[in-house]
């Protein structure tokens, strides 16, 4: 079977597929559905295009949605995309968001809220676990997470200053590390 | 009107220093919504990123749900395009200028020196999502065991939400 043709409108229906089947995340299911259900993609593209979209910044599932649209059917394809990735799964977020207001009270509700962002705790610390025993390679530039870590977590500097100093000290470190 | 001007000023912002996704700004989130400007609980705060950890969709919809606790629904979209268009213009503008399977050298080299921020932020994250439930006992040990499932076994994260729902319905936390 030849490949889907590559549409608005088939974009729209990929990416609302993929950020309606993704619990805890898309980025799992966007290479499952754009390259082995779709064949739109090789792994090898596939892996470009998420390096691009991971080292912008902003949301990188959203940017990958624009980038992949966009190659392939311009603006109006890139919105799609995006449109599709967000917009149905995000009335299901937005549903459980009003439907909360009415419970809000409830202290069973309350209690099961707690036990859920615990754990939601959890699997963020899991998540910069994993991505920290991703890294090979550089050493120095860890000096940089740990300032972050005290500026932002123990500190509570805003972000925006604290990044526009580490992200050139950051990028000087690796420069100077490859170049050794 | 003010408050939506307000509102999509901070997530634009963010939007443009979000590196490693919208999660990882959540303690800047945190700082201005809660600490500094009192438009949302503590538990509200935490409440909505919870809410929206279980339903599907790419992480960043949770600012949806702190759009809407603070200005209704046009919050909810106002929240939600300023954390999307700024740094989507960006990729946009990488995409049609950039040129592809080029510049191998130069996305690892800001990889590698985006890692340790972008996992430090993470990080922060979780430490800040733990302080939001108080943490006693109770929810730091359930935490402790998300990680340690996480990484021993492949068990889907949503039975782990569930147990968590279920033990602090009891009031087991």
């Amino acid at each position: 079977m030849p490949p889907l043709p590559i549409t608005p409108a088939t974009l729209f229906r990929t990416f609302a597929r993929m950020g309606l089947i993704g619990f805890g995340g898309v980025l799992p299911w966007a290479r499952r559905v754009l390259v082995d259900e779709r064949g739109w993609l090789d792994d090898a593209e596939f892996a470009d295009l998420l390096s691009t979209g991971q080292i912008l910044p902003g949301p990188n599932v959203v940017n990958l949605a624009m980038m992949f649209g966009y190659r392939h059917a311009g603006l109006k394809g890139g919105l799609c995309a995006a449109l599709g990735l967000i917009g149905p799964p995000g009335l299901i977020v937005l549903a459980l968001g009003l439907g909360y207001r009415h419970v809000a009270g409830n202290a069973l509700i309350q209690g099961a809220l707690h036990g859920m962002t615990a754990v939601a705790a959890g699997l963020i610390i899991l998540t910069a676990i994993r991505l920290a025993r991703a890294q090979h390679g550089l050493r120095w530039p860890w000096l940089t997470g740990v300032a972050a870590f005290v500026a932002i977590a123990l500190l509570r500097w805003p972000l925006l200053p604290v990044l526009a100093v580490l992200i050139p000290t950051s990028l000087a470190i690796s420069l100077w590390e490859h170049r050794r | 009107m003010t408050l939506l001007l307000d509102l999509f000023g901070h997530f634009a912002q963010l939007s443009l220093i979000a590196f490693g996704g919208a999660s990882a700004v959540l303690p800047d989130m945190h700082r201005v919504l809660v600490t500094e400007q009192h438009w949302l609980s503590e538990s509200a705060f935490a409440a909505s990123y919870t809410i929206a950890q279980v339903a599907p969709g790419p992480n960043l919809l949770f600012v949806l749900l702190f759009g809407l606790q603070i200005a209704g629904l046009p919050g909810a979209l106002v929240a939600l395009l300023a954390m999307c268009l700024p740094s989507s213009a960006i990729a946009l503008a990488v995409e049609h200028y950039g040129h592809r399977h080029r510049e191998q050298r130069w996305h690892r080299l800001i990889r590698h020196a985006l890692a340790p921020l972008t996992i430090a932020l993470t990080l922060a994250t979780g430490v800040l999502l733990l302080d939001a439930v108080q943490p006693r006992l109770g929810p730091l040990l359930l935490a402790v065991v998300t990680v340690a499932v996480g990484l021993k076994t492949k068990l889907n994260p949503l039975w782990l939400i569930a147990a968590g729902a279920l033990a602090g319905a009891l009031g087991w936390l």
